[in-house]
């Protein structure tokens, strides 16, 4: 469709935060990990490499058992007991497989904080809003109780809740889900830390709320030049926040690219195929354009290409050959046949099943 | 003009609440709700969490007890609620509901097979092998293969417990189905599965639907009429073009554009909003 004239060099866009000369703030290379399940090792992430930089906010998108959670989870080195892990993460240089002890308690204290999807599960229902805020402040950072009540109160008072002297007293059960949800950004910030990793933090909100928190989280980022690396099914929300987007399937990266040409122009068939198959609010679809079969749990891949199972332009040499992260019109793609599909996947054969009623 | 399956007028639901600050302890949920679904119609019911949509779906399927107003199903009054066991079963041949969460509608000792038979054997009387047989039709229209049938809930996927419910739901032939939240926790590729579903048996069957949603692209896909509601009122209704293309009231308004899209702002609403 577009014209391809005046092509950018090869992986202009991925590294155009690099091109800057800044250094990434967060380094995945090759991380694998393999949990046990029933008794047995399995591989849920096949060799994950990322770069988040200063400042950058970077999405994960992929649909549950992608992997994208796992990936967050690497990061805070909050896996589950039996988890084996290999490969590297590096933060701000450091290696944070290595940590241990107290450098690891520095590590998701004042480098990551974490946002989850569920705020009711991550706090502690018997413990007042005020106890949860400042518990860090005062047991890690030596904060006075009454400078850390106050801090957490001007913190409050920037996520939106105004009266917070009266939000401290109260307990998670007093307050709705999207509040608890603004207490929980707000302990992130509370650590300063310079990585927030975002956990499906509004798929719990009505859209609504899930706008406002957002706008919240979008704001006191960059305000405060904090990376974020924000995990979503959801392609447009990520396109909304994200600078750039990684689409998982399977426990793989398939494509890495801006967010905006992810959208606009979807290198990898997945990626695409989880565009079309969500409803639009702008127009009614006759029939939409649902993937068949389910997503594959990473340790059930085949040889070759994760997705060639459900993927509409699936040919023999997909899962004969091994399937590389390559870089193809300024972006990564996981697929062998990216080339040639071009511009054919947000207009191809689905534009068929996707024909506006 | 279609026959009206489920008509409501006047609906009102006034929780007390125990031990409430606020107040007297009264909370009104559910404030003067009125609604027609007809034959083979398609209602959605929206607005943020706390607006009373549920509240709204749990009394139509007789959940919980209306306050005031009246709700007819099929032409039977169903306001109060029934004495004796054989009613209430018959209300339930009339209308089913779809809970949000698979997880937990489940019961986790049940096969999916067994699960769906239960509903069966309460509501027709069918040999054993007639059961099977629709047990094996129900599976196979919301796209159940056959160890997915044989398996209980853990075994199943998000999306596969969700299809069991629905099949279960669609067991007794109501003549509408409620929808409360049914597609919201579904991965993007699944719950376009499903929403194709529901429009095919919807095609089918001419089963009537109200959706309880909160996700307006879900609701362009579904719903013919739209009931918009914040703070237990209706704000807003008409037909989803209507609502969606050209909403009249500011809430609606806020609704819409909160939706993310191509060139969407999130934006922070008055702080002082809980």
């Amino acid at each position: 469709m577009s014209s391809r004239t005046g092509e950018p060099p090869v992986d202009s866009n991925v590294s155009a935060a690099r091109a800057t000369g800044s250094v990434p703030l967060l380094e995945l290379r090759d991380l694998r990990l393999d949990l046990p399940v029933n008794g047995e090792l399995k591989r849920v992430l096949h060799d994950v490499s990322l770069e988040v930089f200063p400042g950058e906010a970077f999405g994960l998108v992929g649909e549950s058992g992608s992997g994208k959670s796992l990936t967050a989870r690497s990061i805070a080195r909050l896996l589950p007991r039996g988890a084996v892990s290999s490969g590297e993460i590096r933060f701000d240089g450091e290696s944070v497989m290595d940590l241990s002890g107290s450098a690891l308690r520095r590590h998701r204290i004042g480098a990551v904080s974490m946002i989850f999807q569920d705020p009711r599960a991550h706090t502690n229902p018997v413990r007042s809003i005020g106890d949860f805020l400042t518990e860090v402040l005062v047991k890690e950072l030596g904060v006075p109780a009454s400078e850390a009540r106050r801090r957490a109160v001007q913190t409050l008072g920037e996520v939106g809740i105004a009266d917070g002297e009266r939000r401290l007293r109260q307990y998670p059960h007093e307050l709705s889900g999207g509040m608890l949800q603004r207490v929980m950004i707000a302990c992130a910030l509370l650590a300063e830390p310079r990585l927030i990793l975002a956990d499906e933090p509004t798929t719990a909100l009505d859209v609504i709320t899930q706008s406002e928190v957002i706008a919240i989280l979008d704001e006191l980022r960059r305000e405060r030049g904090l990376a974020l690396l924000f995990i979503t099914h959801d392609l447009e929300l990520a396109a909304a926040v994200c600078d750039r987007s990684a689409v998982m399937y399977a426990g793989s990266i398939v494509e890495l690219q801006t967010s905006q040409q992810l959208n606009n122009e979807p290198l990898h068939p997945y990626s695409a195929a989880l565009m079309a198959a969500r409803p639009s609010v702008d127009v009614t679809s006759r029939r939409l354009a649902a993937i068949s079969g389910r997503p594959l749990s990473a340790f059930e891949t085949p040889f070759g290409c994760a997705f060639a199972g459900r993927c509409p332009h699936r040919q023999p040499r997909c899962v004969e050959t091994a399937q590389e992260l390559r870089a193809v019109a300024g972006g990564l793609v996981r697929c062998c046949r990216a080339e040639e599909l071009r511009g054919l996947l947000t207009v191809g054969e689905e534009a068929e099943v996707q024909t506006r009623a | 003009m279609h026959e009206q399956v489920i008509s409501a007028e006047g609906l009102r639901k006034v929780f007390i609440a125990r031990g409430a600050s606020a107040g007297d302890g009264k909370i009104v949920a559910v404030d003067d709700i009125s609604f027609m679904v007809s034959d083979g119609g398609s209602l959605a019911i929206v607005g943020e969490s706390g607006s009373g949509k549920t509240t709204v779906a749990r009394m139509l399927v007789g959940l919980t007890r209306p306050t005031a107003g009246r709700i007819v199903i099929a032409g039977q009054d169903r306001t109060k609620p029934c004495k004796r066991s054989s009613k209430r079963q018959a209300r339930g041949r009339d209308i089913q509901i779809v809970f949000q969460d698979p997880y937990s509608s489940l019961d986790p000792r049940q096969t999916a097979a067994q699960s769906i038979e239960e509903v069966l054997k309460l509501h027709f009387s069918l040999s054993r092998a007639d059961r099977a047989d629709r047990v094996q039709r129900l599976a196979g229209q919301v796209g159940l293969d056959e160890r997915q049938v044989g398996a209980r809930p853990r075994a199943l996927s998000g999306g596969q417990r969700q299809r069991v419910a629905i099949a279960r739901a669609l067991a007794a032939e109501p003549k509408a189905l409620v929808l409360d939240e049914s597609v919201a926790s579904l991965d993007v590729s699944i719950q376009a599965q499903i929403l194709n579903l529901l429009a095919d048996i919807r095609e089918q069957t001419r089963i009537s639907y109200v959706f309880i949603s909160h996700d307006l692209a879900v609701v362009r896909q579904v719903a013919d009429h739209v009931l918009v509601m914040q703070h237990g009122r209706a704000v807003e209704s008409g037909s989803t073009e209507q609502i969606l293309g050209s909403p009249e009231h500011p809430y609606t308004k806020l609704l819409r554009s909160s939706v993310p899209g191509r060139g969407w702002k999130p934006a922070r609403r008055n702080a002082r909003q809980a």
